[in-house]
């Protein structure tokens, strides 16, 4: 073996808590070379960020390595004192994180911010401390470099913000840079363009790369070798290209299969426990009338918030009863906001919305609760942490809406109703006593759509509802919703970032671009020939889950 | 029904956990139960009848007869500073359960609401706090009357713009949760929205500033006793019995101020120990 730049040897952690200890990694090895990328890819759990945070020695003071040891550049720094430790952080090896915007402080402009960390490491001549700062933000491509400087980080977007961060984590040129989740929570063309960045930074100053993230798509793109991890073990790694093509172990195998590529269906998401949930989509034209008015229509809808800009602009389009309408859009471009007025919980400025033929738009939002359609039109929000009411139990949160809305007491009824819609969103029975902290992201999204189809709706608004989720629990989510379009004919308006879950789930796509509608149409023609560029766009930014794609790239 | 038997027995268990694992407040909440039963059991448990003056047993130091001694008018202080423990617990109360209900739902809507009401509404709680507490409560009686309603009147205004303030931050930082707008969509009206779904989620927050007042609260009624508003003589209460007492002190007789006194501060001190544990025991994210 060449000498390894980075070697990590049986390392485990434990953390102790009120339950006594819990060990996070039971021994795990990770080599890196010079020059290298690897990938660390595995769901929520399985010790991505606690591996890192154990190589840069940043475990919070409840964890500790408990065996094995971590060697950089051949030297053990498994002990290494606080000293050291602060010589090594930032100038050998450097870290970014999730969120940015969290990881910058607030208070200090950009330039004191990168200052900072070239005076720690003493790498700081006074006089040129200001050009070093802009050079370090030419280096990270931020457009305006000179008017950066003195911006505070609430005056930048999020992608900017990873930009800064960026900046900061190779101002005193490391020789590993740690990525741990860069891109999540980004948009997808911003995510693009920080991945490209930190690729280009990658190569031309010739540093390592440990990239930790859930997007097996992400990892396929950009990693020379990929890790995968599972609770607290490395259960596979090999090259990017042989170990997604064979993967051998079947941890590896299932999280293959859930990562949607670019041709894949629903059914072929399927883990193989539920397959038999997954016929394949076949879009089943419903026997309605040639009279039967649309499910939902909406008519030149607006929306502004008081500013000069329009949320909603004028946006116009029709679902079809027990029909799945995808809308796409990027953050800013107004579909949260389309879609908390289809649900009545905000008033438009202008235009109609027509439900079933009956128009819900003349109805004030702060009167819609008592309006017969309440019931109808039911909403799954996009966090499963922030939506559930932390005082209710999921027994609570599901029968809350049947008892505001039909006065269901307690008794057997309610308990017949709550049980059923537990039973189709898929949720165990006996977790319905647990408190939402109780239970895990899945378990939390089922409580979610288990509420919002307790009433028996006609129209779910899908707010994001599998954004903040992991992939295989993405599938079986995607699953279940297209289980109750087939069986219950309740018709789906998913609001989504991500294309290529949409062009599964629905039969109707809306592109919406900063409140107006860019392009809209049949999901698989606009998935093949995207007529506006901003389609395009969005669509060449989706990361796929496709190896082979991959290979080509890099030659390219 | 059995899901809700099951419930409550762990709710039960809930609240031994909370109890032994924090012996403070099972002290605390020990003293708290005591207190209450005998403000309720006062006429059964005083010795002695707290009005009737016995001038020749007058200013005996505690013995066995007199516990805690007897004050200027031969009057049992034990006897007098249980039936005391009634009418302090009664203003504290009050007072602040007045003052909570009204200033969590001021601060409820506000801190929802947001806008002209909320600037509104914080400006006169700025303005109620630019005054020194105690003398705005003593012109508050000074004004409506020397009567017991009025000092808990007094008492729940000067307490009034914490719970406001204080449900008006806690409600804010949660109305734009994900599950307050699903009650909305699960058919509640923005009223229902905050008196259901948010106010019940501040709470265990605000539980720990009831048991804080409550001690306030206390020490604010014997306070305008002790100047001379509110209770008067020959009513036991703590704030006049330490009043009275405090002629006397100069010249040895230290029982008279000493036995309100400690009677106070141990209540002020339950109170204040308890608030801790109320919140752990009302919080369902410390149940596991």
């Amino acid at each position: 073996m060449t000498a390894q730049l980075l070697q990590v040897e049986n390392l485990q952690v434990a953390f102790s808590t009120r339950h006594g200890t819990v060990t996070a990694l039971h021994g795990i090895d990770i080599a890196l070379a010079a020059g290298e990328t690897l990938g660390v890819v595995g769901e929520s759990g399985s010790g991505k960020s606690v591996t890192s945070l154990a190589v840069m020695r940043l475990l919070d003071r409840a964890g500790k390595i408990t065996g094995g040891r971590v060697l950089f550049e051949g030297r053990d720094i498994t002990h290494a004192g606080h000293a050291d430790l602060r010589r090594l952080r930032g100038s050998a090896l450097s870290m970014i994180f999730q969120n940015p915007r969290a990881a910058l402080n607030p208070i200090r402009t950009v330039e004191q911010q990168i200052v900072d960390v070239l005076a720690a490491h003493g790498r700081l001549s006074r006089a040129n401390a200001r050009a070093q700062a802009l050079d370090l933000l030419r280096a990270v491509l931020i457009r305006d470099p000179e008017a950066r400087l003195g911006a505070y980080p609430h005056e930048l977007s999020g992608g900017m913000c990873q930009r800064v961060m960026i900046a900061m984590a190779i101002a005193c040129e490391p020789v590993l840079l740690i990525a741990d989740e860069p891109t999540t929570g980004l948009d997808v063309t911003t995510q693009q363009t920080v991945m490209e960045l930190l690729a280009r930074i990658k190569a031309e100053r010739g540093m390592a790369m440990i990239l930790i993230t859930h997007d097996l798509g992400l990892a396929a793109r950009w990693c020379d070798r990929i890790a995968v991890m599972e609770s607290g073990r490395v259960v596979e790694q090999g090259e990017t290209v042989a170990l997604f093509e064979a993967p051998a172990h079947p941890y590896t195998r299932r999280l293959v299969a859930a990562s949607p590529t670019r041709r894949s269906t629903l059914a072929d998401l399927a883990p193989p426990g539920l397959a038999r949930d997954a016929a394949p989509v076949v879009t089943v034209p419903r026997e309605h009338g040639p009279g039967t008015p649309p499910l939902l229509e909406l008519v030149n809808v607006v929306k502004s918030f008081g500013g000069p800009t329009r949320a909603v602009d004028d946006v116009s389009f029709k679902i079809p009863q027990g029909g799945a309408l995808g809308l796409v859009g990027e953050s800013g471009s107004g579909k949260s906001t389309l879609s908390r007025l289809i649900c009545r919980l905000i008033d438009p400025d202008d235009g109609d919305i027509v439900f079933d033929g009956e128009s819900i738009a003349r109805v004030p939002a702060r009167e819609f609760h008592q309006s017969p359609r309440r019931r109808d039109i039911q909403i799954v929000f996009q966090d499963p942490n922030d939506s559930l009411n932390p005082r209710h139990t999921a027994f609570d949160s599901i029968a809350y809406p049947l008892r505001r809305l039909e006065g269901l007491r307690d008794g057997a009824a309610l308990q017949t109703r709550v049980r059923e819609a537990a039973a189709r969103a898929g949720l165990p029975m006996d977790l319905l006593q647990r408190f939402p902290h109780q239970l895990s992201g899945g378990q939390k999204a089922r409580v979610g759509i288990a509420r919002a189809v307790a009433p028996r709706p006609r129209l779910l608004v899908l707010d994001e509802p599998t954004a903040a989720l992991d992939v295989s629990v993405q599938a079986v989510i995607l699953q279940l919703l297209d289980r109750l379009r087939r069986e219950d004919g309740i018709g789906l308006l998913f609001v989504s970032h991500d294309l290529n879950v949409v062009r599964m789930l629905c039969d109707d796509l809306v592109v919406l671009q900063a409140g107006r509608v860019v392009e809209a149409g049949r999901s698989q023609q606009v998935f093949q020939r995207p007529q506006a560029d901003y389609t395009r766009t969005l669509l060449e930014a989706v990361p796929y889950f496709d190896p082979q794609r991959t290979e080509l790239l890099k030659t390219a | 029904m059995s899901d809700l038997a099951l419930n409550s027995s762990s709710t039960g268990r809930h609240i031994a956990y909370v109890l032994r694992s924090n012996p403070v407040t099972a002290l605390a909440a020990t003293g708290t139960l005591m207190l209450v039963l005998i403000a309720i059991l006062a006429p059964v448990l005083a010795p002695y009848d707290p009005v009737a003056s016995n001038v020749p047993q007058a200013l005996q130091p505690p013995s066995w007869a007199h516990l805690a001694g007897t004050d200027q008018l031969g009057r049992d202080i034990l006897s007098r500073i249980i039936w005391a423990a009634r009418i302090d617990l009664m203003i504290a109360v009050s007072a602040v359960s007045l003052s909570f209900v009204a200033g969590a739902v001021i601060g409820g809507f506000c801190g929802y609401r947001g806008g002209r009401l909320d600037r509104w509404v914080g400006r006169f709680v700025d303005v109620l706090m630019a005054f020194p507490l105690f003398v705005l409560a003593m012109a508050l009686v000074a004004a409506l009357g020397n009567r017991v309603e009025n000092i808990v009147i007094a008492t729940a205004v000067i307490n009034l713009p914490f719970y406001i303030r204080f449900a008006r931050a806690e409600v804010n930082v949660r109305r734009n949760a994900g599950w307050v707008e699903a009650a909305r969509a699960c058919g509640d009206s923005h009223l229902s929205v905050v008196l259901r779904v948010l106010l019940p989620n501040v709470l265990p927050a605000m539980a720990v500033q009831i048991s804080l007042n409550l001690g306030w609260a206390i020490l604010n009624a014997a306070g305008l006793s002790f100047i001379g508003l509110g209770v008067t003589a020959p009513t036991p209460e703590w704030g006049i019995m330490v009043a009275e007492g405090a002629r006397f002190i100069t010249t040895g007789k230290w029982w008279l101020v000493a036995m309100p006194g400690l009677a106070l501060m141990l209540t002020v001190l339950c109170f204040n120990l308890l608030g801790d544990g109320l919140r752990d025991i009302l919080d369902p994210r410390m149940r596991t």
